[in-house]
Parts: structure tokens; sequence; C-alpha cells
């Protein structure tokens, strides 16, 4: 999996994806999709993690468990927050 | 080396951020296309655990925990009017960590290490840094900790060019010898850049910033995930780069705006029309009786809803005036411009929360015909997305946004907290159209003041 041209392909590969599957959203729903993707890119959580367990210098340490809490603010904070707001299109939508 | 079975982990969780976008983007599958994700997400970050003999456990525990309780609360204690400013704020965290996780990286690279891999790493360092800075302004902007209107210090552009320079000299120097000192001034230029690109946005076009900002974060997570060869972080990241950028497009469409002019609109001068002062030509006021009989004998009523309706909390008495007037025999609906309050959709998610039926919000295009038929279009804290000068005033700062044709309509209610102008910090002609009746004081006040004088007419 090292040859970068892989890398290549799966990221081209996902631009194209990533654009199809929201084409057809409505305007409605801008807002809560935004807040969504931008829980997903929280992800870095695990890139955060990663550089931090395998680290032996006291900086890079500190450096690395900062990391962790932002991007667990973002990943956490993010879903959270979007479910709140889509809580309510649901119930809006349940009305009579 | 990762296992096999954590790779085929991570590739089940990539799929799962594609299902949550795509569920997202639908109304019926958006709540469990946001579940989905979620639990794909920490599905991922769990994954390393089972795997990788990690120093450091105790506090690596600490760390995550206090950040998702600060990530909760945040979510949970937030007035919904403040929502995008949230966004921002989490957005801005993401791309930080981005970055000092690139800083880190940088640290055990050498000779070994391919060219590709160091730029890709200068990458995640300068946009990561662009994405945190730029969103740590926006929030400023969109809290009112610092003017929403664009700030163009002198030399703003000669500047920004000299930042994009100095990041190519700076990556070419990592390129050369991956020293953590410079990946450290790459994020300083970073930081100046992110602050310098948002600077110049007028408050309105801010909620498209943060769109882009958001996708320019995807990818910096993207570039991570090639640098530390994890396939969910490449995969993730670039969908929410790509689908972001395309978001942002979609929205800039819905404003009638384009990116580029958003961005670089107030450098070449000339988009800041309007003093951003109250003015003193005098305008038609009237009191809570006046604007109750106006209401009370009309049989065709439209509701324009603004972020002054939100910030005022006034959505709940709008709702109880609006079952009056319909009990009344009125036809009743809200107009909900695209952008109004401070993001798409935002005022379906804030009316929602006041229980409004949602057959009562009628979107932009499909009531821009109905107003020449309408006897009054009440405007509750709502300014920018009814100022005509979107249409007639080519220069201001709106023109081009498509606008509710509320100038159409026979008599037009404006309930405002003074003449200050709206977010965009231009003035409207219509308040001063003498077809035009004005309410002064905070909306929830003058709602439950208007809805007393129409129970009892």
């Amino acid at each position: 999996m090292s040859d970068p041209v892989v890398w290549l392909t799966i990221f081209v590969l996902s631009v194209f994806v990533g654009i199809e599957v929201i084409a057809k959203v409505s305007s409605t729903l801008h807002t809560p999709l935004m807040s969504g993707a931008n829980a997903i890119h929280g992800v870095i959580l695990l890139g955060a993690v990663i550089v931090t367990g395998t680290t032996d210098s006291s900086v890079a340490l500190v450096v690395g468990l900062v990391a962790i809490v932002l991007a667990a603010i973002n990943m956490v904070g993010g879903f959270v927050v979007t479910d709140r707001m889509l809580t309510m299109f649901t119930r809006k939508r349940e009305r009579p | 080396m990762i296992p096999t079975w954590a790779q085929l982990v991570y590739l089940g969780c990539a799929v799962g951020f594609i299902l949550a976008l795509k569920g997202l983007s639908g109304p019926r599958t958006a709540r469990v296309g946001n579940l989905v994700g979620a639990g794909a997400a920490v599905v991922a970050v769990a994954t390393p655990f089972f795997y990788l003999d990690l120093d450091h456990l105790p506090l690596i525990l600490a760390a995550i925990a206090v950040g998702s309780l600060v990530g909760v609360l945040g979510a949970q204690r937030v007035q919904m009017t403040q929502m995008p400013q949230l966004v921002a704020l989490f957005n801005g965290v993401g791309g930080g960590a981005a970055a000092l996780v690139a800083l880190l990286e940088l640290e055990h690279m050498g000779s070994f290490t391919t060219d590709f891999d160091v730029v890709a790493t200068a990458f995640t360092i300068v946009v990561g840094s662009v994405s945190f800075a730029g969103s740590v302004v926006t929030f400023a902007k969109l809290q009112e900790l610092m003017t929403s209107r664009p700030v163009v210090p002198p030399g703003l552009p000669v500047a920004f060019v000299a930042g994009l320079l100095a990041t190519v000299v700076l990556t070419v120097l990592v390129v050369r010898e991956p020293a953590v000192s410079t990946g450290v001034v790459l994020a300083a230029v970073g930081l100046v850049l992110g602050v310098l690109l948002v600077l110049p946005v007028g408050g309105a076009d801010v909620p498209i910033v943060i769109s882009l900002l958001n996708a320019f974060t995807g990818l910096t997570v993207a570039a991570g995930g090639y640098v530390l060869g994890n396939v969910v972080l490449l995969v993730a990241g670039t969908l929410v780069g790509a689908s972001g950028t395309f978001l942002t497009l979609l929205m800039a469409r819905a404003m009638g705006r384009s990116v580029a002019n958003i961005l670089f609109g107030a450098l070449r001068g000339g988009s800041t029309l309007g003093a951003g002062e109250a003015s003193d030509r005098p305008v038609r006021s009237a009191g809570p009786e006046d604007v109750a009989i106006l209401l009370g004998y009309a049989e065709r009523v439209i509701i324009v809803p603004g972020y002054g309706l939100a910030v005022a909390q006034a959505q709940h008495t709008l709702r109880e005036l609006v079952d009056v007037l319909l009990a009344r025999g009125a036809r009743v609906d809200y107009a909900i411009h695209p952008v109004a309050g401070r993001m798409p959709g935002h005022m379906n998610v804030l009316l929602a929360e006041a229980q409004v039926p949602y057959d009562q919000l009628v979107e932009m295009d499909d009531i821009n015909g109905e107003f020449k038929q309408t006897d009054v279009v009440l405007v509750v804290g709502a300014n920018d997305v009814v100022n005509p000068a979107a249409k007639t005033t080519p220069g201001a700062p709106i023109y081009g946004m498509p606008i509710l044709d509320v100038d159409e309509a026979r008599q037009v209610v404006f309930l405002k907290r003074s003449m200050r102008p709206g977010f965009a910090g231009i003035e409207n002609e219509l308040l001063f159209d003498p077809r035009t009746t004005l309410l002064f004081g905070d909306a929830k006040d003058s709602l439950a003041k208007v809805l007393s004088a129409v129970k009892s007419l």
C-alpha cells in the first residue's frame, strides 16, 4: 500500500464519491450536512492518538495531547450538535 | 505495519462515512446518516488501541475524555441562533489538530522519507493552520466580537501574496531538511494567511467561508492520512474536502454570489457600500394597534422571519400571532429565504424548534410570485434578504443576491429594533417607501403587543 499511485487512485475516486453522494441535497439540509461533514473530519483524532502513543519526547507528548483534545472536540461535539439540529427536523415532520 | 483485520475495519469505516454523507443529504435519512457517521468514527478511533502498543495510555484516554466533554457540553448548551459560530469553531479545532499531528510527524522524518511525503506534511501544516485561524476570525465576526463588515487593512493583497510565496519557500526548505522548527514557521505563516483570508469577507458571506474552511480541513485530514499511511483518514478527509467544496459552490449559487468574489471582492474595493450608521431620514413608524389593524383585516399575509426574530426568541409569539390570524380567516405563510438566519437552512431549524408546521414554510422561489397579491408582508428582524438594492444597485455588497420580492406587496410592516442596517451593513431603501410601516422595539415585545391588539379587534 505504500505506492503513491495507489493512494492517488483512492484519493481521486473518493473525490468523485464525495461529490456524487451529496449532489441532490436540498438547501434546507445544507446546514446539518455541513455540520455532519465537519464532524467526520474530526476522525483526525485517530491520527492524533497514533502519533501521541508512539512518541517518546515530552514536548511531542504535550503537543499530541493538545491535538487529541482539539480533535475530540471536533468529532464528538460535531456529531452531537448535528444530531440536535436533526431532531428538530424529525419532530417537525412527524406533526400531522 | 497495520494488520489485515485492522485494514478491513478501516475500510468498513470509510464505507460508513460514505453512507453517512449519503444519509445526511436526504431529509428522512439524515438522522440515521449522522449516527452511522458517528459510529464509524468511534470504531475507527478505537481500532489502533487494539493493534498498536500505545504508550501514555492513561493520558491519551484522559485527553479524549476532556475533548469529548467539552464538545458535548458546547453542542448541548449552545443556542440554536449561535450554531453557525459553533460549527466554525469545531471546524477550526479540527484543522488545528491536523496541523499539530503533521508537525509531530515531521519529527520522525529523515532521509528515508520521500519528498512527496514531506510536501503532504507541509500542506497539512499550512492548510490546517489557515483553517484554524480563519475559523477563529469567522467566529469573532458571527459572535460580533468584531465588526461583521469587510475589514481591508492597507497592503492586504501584498501581504497575502507575500505569505503565499513564503509558504512555497518554506516548503522547499522543509523538503531539503525536514526540521520541526521550519514546520513551526510554516504553521505561523498559515495562521497569518488564515486571518488575512477571512478579514475582508463581509458578514453576509461568512457562512460560505465556513463551508469552504470545512472543505479545507477535510483536505488537510486527507493529506495527514496519506502521511500516516492510514486509509480511513485519507478517504474521510477527501470525502469531506470534495463534498465540502461542492456544498460551498451550491450555497454560493443559492445566494447568487461567486466564491472568488466573496473572497477577493473586498480587496478590489468598492464593495463596502453604505456607512453602516443609523440613518436619520424620515420613516413612517406606527404603534402595535395600527399594525394589528393592518394584519387583522388582511386576507393574505406573508411573514418574513429573519435573524432578529431568533435573537429575540420570538418564534413562539410569532406562531401564536399567525394562529390567531389563521383563525380570523386569513391565508398566512412564512417566506423562507435560503440564507435567512446565518446559514442556509438555519431559519428552518429555528422555526422547527418553535413547532411551526412544515407546510407553512415556503421557500423563496415558490413564494416570490405571490407578493404582488399580498395585502401585508410582516418582516420580523430581517433586512438584507428583502433589500431591493440586491436588484437595483450594482456595487452594493449584496448585489445579485436573490431576494424576497417584498417590495411588490401592497403593504409592508417591519418589526425592527432600530434603524441600524442589517448584517451586510447597507441601508434598505424599502424602509423609506411610502407603503412601509415600521414598528420599533424588541421583536418579542412588539409581537406580544400586536397579538393582544389583534385579539381585541
